[in-house]
This record gives structure tokens, sequence and C-alpha cells, in this order.
């Protein structure tokens, strides 16, 4: 049971694990909140395109899916303005055409096979001590962005239409939190890969949505669960030699089937209780007549 | 600074619109201290364009505008009330958090709320009398009770300038009326108020002003006796409309197509002891 813990690149995978999950939750509420699942997805695949180009480059990962997520960002948020393209065709136009770019630079040089597979599907042994640190340092930056606009954050996912009115710059704030958003995704890349990255923002905040009404308890809830299926989800892919990515969101999928469970049967359970009691009542009102 | 002479907010012959599209056009209009201002007209009258003016929160194209705070300088402060169907309701939000949010600016960069805003939004809660929903999710309450928390993150800033979109709509008689005396209050303890309104009879006519909005500018100015005119009404709407007396109140009513004319009406409203309003405005 404790093999996993003996080595260090798995130490160093579960510890960016949750970290990952932790950050990919935080941001993922707000993800959820405002309905944009989507552009989550769609950034994921956009940054595989500064990905590849960093393998082909030589360029650090994170310095090349950075500055390319930051393009996409800025593309999205210039192209979504325009009212004839509107925001769902403005992610779709710019996340495919830069996903493409990465799909082009693959057919052409065809010598990172692994490479490719791991930005795809996520890749446990490639994380460095470098990688960790970076991990560290991206997760806290985003941590220290969504705690200081935390308000504002609110305010526009809530009431985006009155925001202004309230003295919120909301174009600044949208585009503080894309950014965020696009930080998120490198710093996950490498252990949720591309075609997983979605299901980790939006999972773990459905899931507190599910357990509560009340937004901070939401935030905490989710966090910890994106923190602990994260870890879990490397530590048990050790076990059953399956990718990561893969792992950790099986994990969170199953924990939010648990959630669900749950909360259909406390309906459940209120629904018989409020039958028992309005039974109860009726005979209690028949006995006194 | 604004002096009791000197108007809140003044719009000079202001054209305003979105993406290009101007959707009112030469508005003269002076918001004072101490105002409580309707704003009617008919749907897609550029009601709720009129408050985005006053707030400054719309592309102008044309004109002037200027907003001046109260004594102690500054900025104006303003609180604003949409309409609440634009509202995501099954947002996890409780109905005192939704109030603090209109005190964002307090502990600007920390996640949660400081002791004395959370100290004031209570007391701006119990105010409204919805102190026993704070901690309620806002889509468990009435429609009132929606209203009167949007109310709350609105004033929780303590605005001298108070700008409601539709506070009735959607409620039942007796709410709106009790919004309406909660609003007659809150003027009369100094914070001026527009509100927008479709509802002629039951709230426009117990408005001490009215600005009448229609074909894209201001069509009238003034009380509810001289805005509450036929010819105004049929210019705005672009429909003719009977206005009825009855005591001091005023009732407005569509006329229909299939409808006896204004003979026919008159002696229907004066077998039920009403006054009909000719147009030109004699009795």
């Amino acid at each position: 049971m404790l093999d996993p813990f003996e080595f260090g690149f798995m130490q160093r995978a579960m510890i960016t694990a949750a970290l990952v999950g932790g950050i990919t939750a935080a941001i993922g509420v707000f993800v959820v909140l405002r309905r944009l699942a989507y552009i989550g997805h769609g950034l994921a695949h956009s940054i595989f395109g500064g990905a590849v180009i960093s393998f082909v480059s030589g360029i650090n990962f994170f310095v090349g899916a950075g500055v390319w997520g930051a393009i996409s960002v800025l593309l999205i948020n210039i192209a979504s303005r325009r009212p004839q393209i509107g925001g769902d065709a403005a992610i779709g136009i710019v996340t495919t055409a830069a996903f493409a770019i990465g799909i082009a630079v693959i057919s052409r040089a065809r010598t990172f096979t692994r490479d490719f597979e791991a930005a795809l599907f996520g890749e446990i042994l490639g994380i460095s001590e470098q990688d960790l640190w970076i991990t560290v340092g991206m997760v806290a930056l985003i941590a220290v962005v969504l705690t200081l606009w935390w308000k504002p954050l609110v305010f526009i996912t809530f009431d985006r239409a009155v925001a202004g009115a309230y003295g919120i710059s909301v174009n600044w704030v949208e585009a503080v939190f894309a950014f965020a958003l696009a930080a998120t995704v490198v710093a996950s890349l490498q252990i949720l890969g591309v075609t997983l990255i979605a299901a980790a923002l939006v999972i773990p905040p459905v899931v507190a949505r599910l357990l509560t009404d009340s937004l901070p308890r939401l935030f905490v809830i989710a966090v910890v669960v994106g923190v602990l299926t994260g870890w879990l989800g490397v530590y048990i892919s050790w076990f059953v030699d399956v990718s990561s990515g893969a792992t950790v969101v099986l994990t969170q999928a199953a924990v939010f089937a648990l959630a669900l469970g749950y909360e259909r049967f406390g309906r459940l359970r209120a629904r018989s209780g409020a039958r028992r009691a309005e039974r109860l009542a009726g005979l209690e009102r028949s006995l006194s007549e | 600074m604004a002096t009791e002479q000197q108007p809140l907010i003044s719009l000079s012959e202001l054209a305003v619109g979105y993406d290009g599209e101007v959707a009112l056009r030469r508005l003269e209009l002076e918001v004072r201290r101490g105002d409580l201002i309707g704003v009617v007209g008919p749907s897609g009258c550029g009601k709720t364009s009129l408050l985005r003016a006053l707030m400054g929160e719309i592309e102008t194209y044309a004109g002037e505008s200027s907003r001046r705070g109260l004594e102690g300088g500054g900025a104006l402060r303003i609180g604003y009330v949409p309409q609440v169907d634009t509202v995501d309701w099954n947002f996890p939000i409780t109905v005192e958090q939704v109030a603090l949010l209109g005190a964002w600016r307090e502990r600007r960069w920390a996640p949660w709320a400081g002791r004395r805003a959370r100290r004031h939004a209570r007391e701006v809660l119990e105010q409204l009398g919805i102190e026993e929903l704070a901690e309620r999710p806002i889509r468990a309450l009435s429609g009132g009770q929606q209203q009167r928390a949007f109310l709350a993150r609105a004033l929780i800033s303590d605005p001298q300038l108070l700008l409601l979109d539709e506070p009735t709509s959607g409620v039942d008689i007796k709410t709106s009326h009790e919004i309406l005396h909660e609003l007659r209050e809150l003027n009369a303890g100094g914070v001026t108020i527009v509100l927008t309104t479709h509802d002629l009879n039951g709230v426009a006519s117990h408005l001490p002003r009215l600005v009448c909005l229609g074909q894209g500018t201001i069509q009238a100015d003034g009380s509810a006796e001289e805005v509450l005119q036929p010819e105004v009404l049929e210019r705005a709407y672009g429909q003719p409309m009977l206005v009825v007396k009855r005591g001091l109140e005023t009732y407005v009513l569509p006329v229909p197509e299939e409808a006896p004319g204004a003979h026919g009406a008159e002696e229907a409203l004066e077998a039920a002891d009403l006054t009909l309003i000719e147009r030109g405005g004699d009795a």
C-alpha cells in the first residue's frame, strides 16, 4: 500500500496532482457557475498547440504553453466582443485553430510521439523537481488572483448585467479570470492531459453544488474534493497501471456518482418524511373530530 | 457638490444606445435632490436605457451629462436595482450575501466581508423587514422578498440616488403597495429615487413626478396629472388611451379597436360615477 510513496517521481506526481486538483476545482467553481465548461475544454486544446511548439523548439513547456494560452485568451476576448460572432463561436474558432497548429507541427515532425501522448492524456513520469516547483508557483499565483478578485468575480458571475453599475470594471475582471484559467490549464496539462482537463474543472464544483447552497461552503468542498481526488487518482494509477489523468478523472466521476446518490437519497427521505408528517397530521385531525 | 438648486444629474441633448444603435435621443432631464420620479412608456421604449444613461453606463453619441455628489464632495453614490428576471436563480447565494455584494468595495481585496459591513447588511435587511431571511438562499424567496434583497444590495452603500428597474414587476398588488411605501419612506429620508414602471394605474399615477418615454425620446416630464394626458399617452404608446379620474385617483385605460366611440365610453363611465378627461385635458 505504501509502495508509491517510496519513489521520488510518485511523490512529486501525487503532490502535483493534489495541487492541480485543488486549483482546477477552485477556478472551476466560476467555470461551472458561469456555464463556461466549453471554454475550459477549448483552452486545453488550444494550449496543446503551444505545448507541441515548445517540444519541437526546445522551449520550456510552461513558457511555450503559457504564452500560447495567453494569446488564445486575448484572441477569444477580441473576437467574442463582436456581436456577429459571440462567445461560443469565438472559443470554437480560436481554440480549434490553435489545436490544429499543434497537429500540423506534429505531422511535419514525427519525432516526439511520447510527448504528444503525454500532452493528450497526461504523464506522471515526466514531472521533474523543477516542474513541481513551477507548478507550486503557478498554483500560488492563481490562488492569490482568485483571492484578490473574489468579490468582483462573484458579483459578475451572479449578476453580470449590473456589475458595471456598481463600479466593477467588467472587461478587466473578465480578462484577469481568463488569464487565470489559461494558467490553470497550463499547470494541469502535464498531469491531466488535454482531453481530461475539462472534467477536472467541472466535476469537483458540481459535486459541491449537489451538497450545498452556500457559495463559500461550495468553494471549500470543491477544493477539498479536487485535492483528494487528484492525489487519490495518481495513487490508484500506480496499482492499475493506467494514465494518471484518466484515473484522476475516473476518481472524480466516482465521487460525483456518490454525491448524486446522496443528494437523491436526501430528497427521497425528505419527501417520505413530509408524507409521514401529513399522514400523522391527518390522523390527529380525524381523532380530534 | 450639488446644492438644493443644482441637479444631481443633468442630461442635455443626450443621445445614447448600444453598439452604435441609438436607443434614445434628444434627452433633456434634470434629477434634483429629493425627487421621486417614475419613468413610464411602452415595452421596449428605452426605460432601462434611460436608467443606464443616468448612471453613465451606456454608449453616448451626442450631448452631455453631468453627475454631482452631495455635501462633502466626492462622486454621486448611486444604487441600482435591476429587473430581477435577469438573475440566475440557481446561483448558490444567500440573502445576506446578495446584500453584501453592494459593499464589495469595503475591504476591496479581502474575499470575505468585514464585521462592519456584515453589521450594516443586517441593519439594512432589518429596515426592509427581511432580516430573518438573511441565511436563506435567494431562490427560496417570493418575488417581493427577492425584490427587497436586491434593494438591500443597493442600499448597503448608502446611495444618494436610487435607480430601480420595474421594482413592482411580478409581485401581487399588496406587495407592490408595500414596496412603494418603503420607497416613499426612503425618499422622505433623503434618498432621491428614479424608478421605471409599466403599471400606470397602480404605481405611476401615485408618484409626484413622471417622465414619459416614447418614440425614442422623452414625450413629457411633469406631475402625474400633467403627464397622464390622453394626447401624451397616445403619442408615447401609439394607441388611443382613456384617462379617467375618480376623486384623487387617476386611471388610464387603453381604448380597444372594436370599442364604441368616445361618446359611448363616456356614457359607460358616467354610469360608474367616473369622469372622462377628454383630449386637451378638459373633464
